[in-house]
């Protein structure tokens, strides 16, 4: 089958190719709407919920940036695996676990704030890549059953952390603080409070320290740049020069008190966050035009560029509808874990483009064609499962801060799962998951999670019900995602018989 | 030496390794303090308790659908089975325990007939990825009876919650109804002398005699299942699709009669063992039971394209021998250490799936 995949794909393409020269405005409608069939239901079923339940807009919206904060960086760290061909990565719970060892160490040493959430990154880092190494390692084992076999390893990895959270550590390994051991045994307990050392330790992370960290790492890169091009003795380093000195004026223009003042801020209103956003995207695209006009680029396209604009404008002015205003100003964003989100989307973005992202891509089509121009399918593989898994002990870090209590058997064992059933809601499917349908997706998910108890009560009088509901719509929606490619990949040879 | 060899690569490693395992811990308990005619009754009762759970696995595997995680839908419909039963026998006014039983099984066999039929013609879609697809349909299929189990309108007091009066418990006791009726001996001494053997006391050991020739006979006619012309036409399907589509065999229609003969076994297997136990378990309680079949009949010996009634009846022997030895002599070691044997359960149950599946599509072996 796997031979066949080349041809297959060179055939999808021939006749993608044609649709797309037929295509008349109405048809492009509709297909639209059938390729994103899953998200737009999802979506009508999360605002007939929201309707149903009664709670206050503001209480929905300010709840779903809560939880994109606090859920969004694992639900990326799905990308990659699926860019690799290895379909949706049940065995974060794994990574999750590399996060919960580190997190335990670092209260037991009596770690707290930031630090603390450093010495847990530490900790968590190397032991995901290790774990990461050994997931792919058992995945180039069983090529094609991959899924089910992350699903399982999952549930074998709960079995050896429970092993060694309840036996080894306080049996075997000593544990400094004796709060965390189960009273008159061994073991530890059941819960962990993070008040007062490690809750929102991320999340307190000011604006002004962010840039400041920020610059270093530009100021940093661009001296070294600016270095090793002196050395070769080419032309002189302009780029890298103005970088500097723009990062520098931007810096320098923190120190102004009233900037300071607005930057001295760990939370973000909404609307702020919009605005600067909108200011973003203006900057972006006159930029481009810009660049543009120095040197013409064929694929240029303004519209698109006066369409952001365009929108950035509108959306800033929507924020000034009284109702919507309400909303945006009394919701707020943590500034550093939407930081990482944005930085984990942008890193999405950019692999792609790298060797071994186009490597990835590759081996993720046909291990054949792969293996054939001259790619380490294995390594390659391997190297997906490890970033997946360190990413995603990242996720469970910035997820137990913002929570502030650690369920130390509980924490991991729904993480594939709802990470997983976020991202199908979001258009994805096992070929094939981009940033946006991330993002969506965690939006749509979460306003269920948000708003299906209330809506149970409501419907059925029972808040069990809608909970129950929204358990069962996370089983289904990754049943129905898988069965339905399943059954693609299986009508695709069928159609081919002909040829 | 070679002899050995060959023996040791016909049952394989994990095999002898939980074998020697589990003779270690019979032989150890005694020195324990543990009495090895309580050992021997509790492995006995757990064997027939599980049987016919994990004989439901043997149609999936037969007729090619793998291994049958999503047999979650035949608890369901014995579950529906059973409490439907008891409800009938609470709006009579009287416990019926024998007709109690009767009706479960008649109500929950169809139910589970058209849910497998269902559920095949899905499987029939997904060929190749049944197992991740089944997975997930057994999971959902729980958490939809969730729902079914908060709204179903029951009166009966033993089923529903006394305070809000309604919305059924997290477990039934059976006592009133069908609890311990083939493998009980209190139960038993209140039968009629005919049906008094249907457990008794040997020695210090109980046999729960009934379940066990229950077990045997389902067994039995799943044997001979297997080698009427049926069974082989759908062995056949399990084991080579084109052959058998070359043999005027329609593949799909028996993987759906596999999928139906497990779900079905299912069911059946829900409420003998509920019946066993003494309590049936609603809402999440029957999630995880799909695996430990899966695991109980690869430690018998099965792979994920062949199983028979020997890996049943051992596997079964195995896993819940290990499962119930290990308890008691942990508990012995370590007084604090009450969940190691659950622990023990997760690591031993999901380490031979990954065992199996490692095997079964090992190297660059591509299915199909």
């Amino acid at each position: 089958m796997k031979n066949n995949n080349n041809h297959l794909d060179t055939a999808e393409h021939d006749t993608e190719l044609l649709l797309t020269q037929k295509e008349t405005g109405t048809q492009r409608v509709f297909s639209w709407l059938f390729e994103n069939k899953v998200m737009l239901l999802f979506g009508a079923l999360c605002i007939g919920a929201v309707l149903v339940s009664g709670n206050p807009m503001s209480f929905v919206v300010e709840n779903i940036f809560i939880r994109f904060g606090r859920n969004g960086f694992t639900v990326m760290s799905l990308l990659i695996p699926v860019l690799a061909g290895m379909g949706l990565n049940f065995s974060i719970v794994i990574g999750a676990i590399a996060a919960q060892m580190g997190l335990f160490f670092a209260v037991d040493w009596g770690m707290t704030g930031l630090t603390g959430m450093l010495v847990a990154f530490a900790i968590a880092t190397p032991l995901s890549v290790l774990f990461g190494f050994g997931v792919g390692r058992l995945f180039n084992k069983m090529k094609g059953a991959e899924m089910i076999a992350g699903l399982i390893l999952g549930f074998f990895a709960d079995g050896l952390y429970q092993l060694f959270f309840l036996y080894i550590l306080g049996g075997v390994l000593p544990v400094k603080t004796n709060g965390l051991v189960i009273p008159g045994g061994v073991g530890i307990k059941n819960t962990i409070d993070l008040t007062g050392n490690m809750k929102y330790a991320l999340d307190l992370v000011k604006l002004v320290d962010l840039i400041l960290v920020l610059f270093i790492a530009i100021a940093v890169l661009a001296v070294i740049r600016i270095i090793t091009e002196l050395k070769n003795k080419r032309k002189f380093p302009l780029g890298p020069l103005v970088l500097l000195i723009a990062s520098a004026v931007i810096y320098a223009l923190t120190y102004i008190p009233a900037v300071e003042r607005y930057l001295m801020t760990d939370r973000l209103p909404v609307v702020n966050a919009i605005e600067i956003g909108c200011v973003f995207i203006v900057f972006l695209s006159v930029w481009k035009f810009i660049k543009n006009k120095r040197t013409p680029d064929e694929r240029f396209n303004p519209k698109r560029y006066i369409a952001w604009i365009v929108g950035a404008l509108l959306l800033y002015a929507i924020t000034y509808i009284p109702f919507i205003e309400t909303i945006v100003t009394r919701s707020t964003i943590a500034v550093l874990p939407f930081a990482l989100v944005a930085g984990l989307a942008v890193f999405n973005q950019a692999f792609l483009s790298t060797r071994l992202g186009q490597n990835m891509r590759t081996v993720g089509q046909s291990q054949v064609i792969a293996n054939a121009s001259g790619i380490h399918v294995d390594r390659v593989r391997i190297l997906a499962m490890i970033i997946s898994t360190v990413l995603a002990s990242w996720g469970q870090l910035i997820y137990l801060q913002n929570l502030g209590t650690f369920a130390t058997y509980g924490a991991h064992l729904q993480v594939g799962q709802f990470a997983i059933a976020a991202l199908l809601v979001g258009g994805a499917s096992v070929q094939k998951a981009t940033n946006k349908q991330a993002i969506t997706g965690v939006i749509l998910f979460h306003t269920l999670f948000i708003v299906a108890p209330e809506a149970g009560k409501v419907l059925f009088d029972n808040a069990m019900i809608g909970e129950y509901f929204r358990v069962f719509i996370s089983y289904g929606v990754i049943a129905l995602a898988l069965a339905m490619h399943a059954w693609q990949r299986k009508k695709k040879p069928e159609l081919e018989l002909p040829e | 030496m070679r002899n050995m060899k060959d023996i040791i690569q016909r049952v394989g490693w994990p095999r002898i390794i939980i074998g020697l395992f589990f003779v270690l811990l019979i032989v150890v308990s005694p020195f324990m303090g543990l009495k090895l005619t309580d050992v021997f009754s509790d492995v006995l009762r757990r064997w027939s308790m599980f049987g016919i759970l994990i004989l439901a696995m043997v149609p999936g595997v037969q007729s090619g659908i793998g291994l049958n995680f999503g047999v979650s839908l035949g608890i369901v419909a014995g579950l529906i089975g059973s409490t439907t039963a008891i409800e009938l026998s609470f709006r009579h006014g009287t416990n019926r325990p024998w007709t109690d039983l009767g009706f479960s099984l008649l109500i929950a066999i169809p139910i589970a007939i058209l849910l497998g039929f269902v559920y095949g013609l899905l499987l029939n879609r997904v060929k190749g990825s049944e197992m991740t697809v089944s997975t997930y349909v057994g999971f959902s299929a729980i958490a939809f009876a969730n729902i079914v189990w908060l709204s179903l309108p029951f009166k009966s007091g033993t089923l529903v919650w006394p305070i809000a009066g309604e919305g059924m418990r997290n477990t039934i006791n059976l006592e009133d109804s069908f609890g311990g009726l083939m493998s009980n001996p209190a139960v038993a001494q209140t039968h009629p002398t005919a049906l008094r053997w249907m457990a008794f006391e040997l020695g210090g050991v109980v046999i729960p005699l009934g379940v066990i020739l229950f077990f045997l006979f389902l067994c039995l006619l799943m044997w001979l299942f297997l080698r009427s012309k049926t069974g082989i036409a759908m062995s056949a399907a399990g084991e080579n699709t084109l052959f058998t589509r070359s043999n005027a065999i329609n593949v799909d229609n028996m993987r759906i009669l596999g999928t139906v003969l497990s779900t079905v076994l299912g069911a059946i297997g829900i409420i003998m063992y509920a019946q066993v136990f003494g309590f049936l378990q609603l809402y999440n309680a029957p999630l995880m039971m799909g695996f430990q079949c899966v695991a109980a009949i690869l430690i018998g010996g099965a792979t994920t394209r062949r199983a028979s009634i020997t890996n049943v009846i051992l596997g079964a022997l195995l896993f819940q021998g290990i499962l119930t030895t290990s308890l008691p002599v942990i508990k012995k070691l370590m007084p604090s250490g009450s969940t190691l044997s659950e622990v023990l359960r997760i690591i031993i149950s999901n380490g031979i799936i990954l065992y199996a599946l490692s095997k079964t599509r090992g190297g660059n072996q591509v299915e199909k």
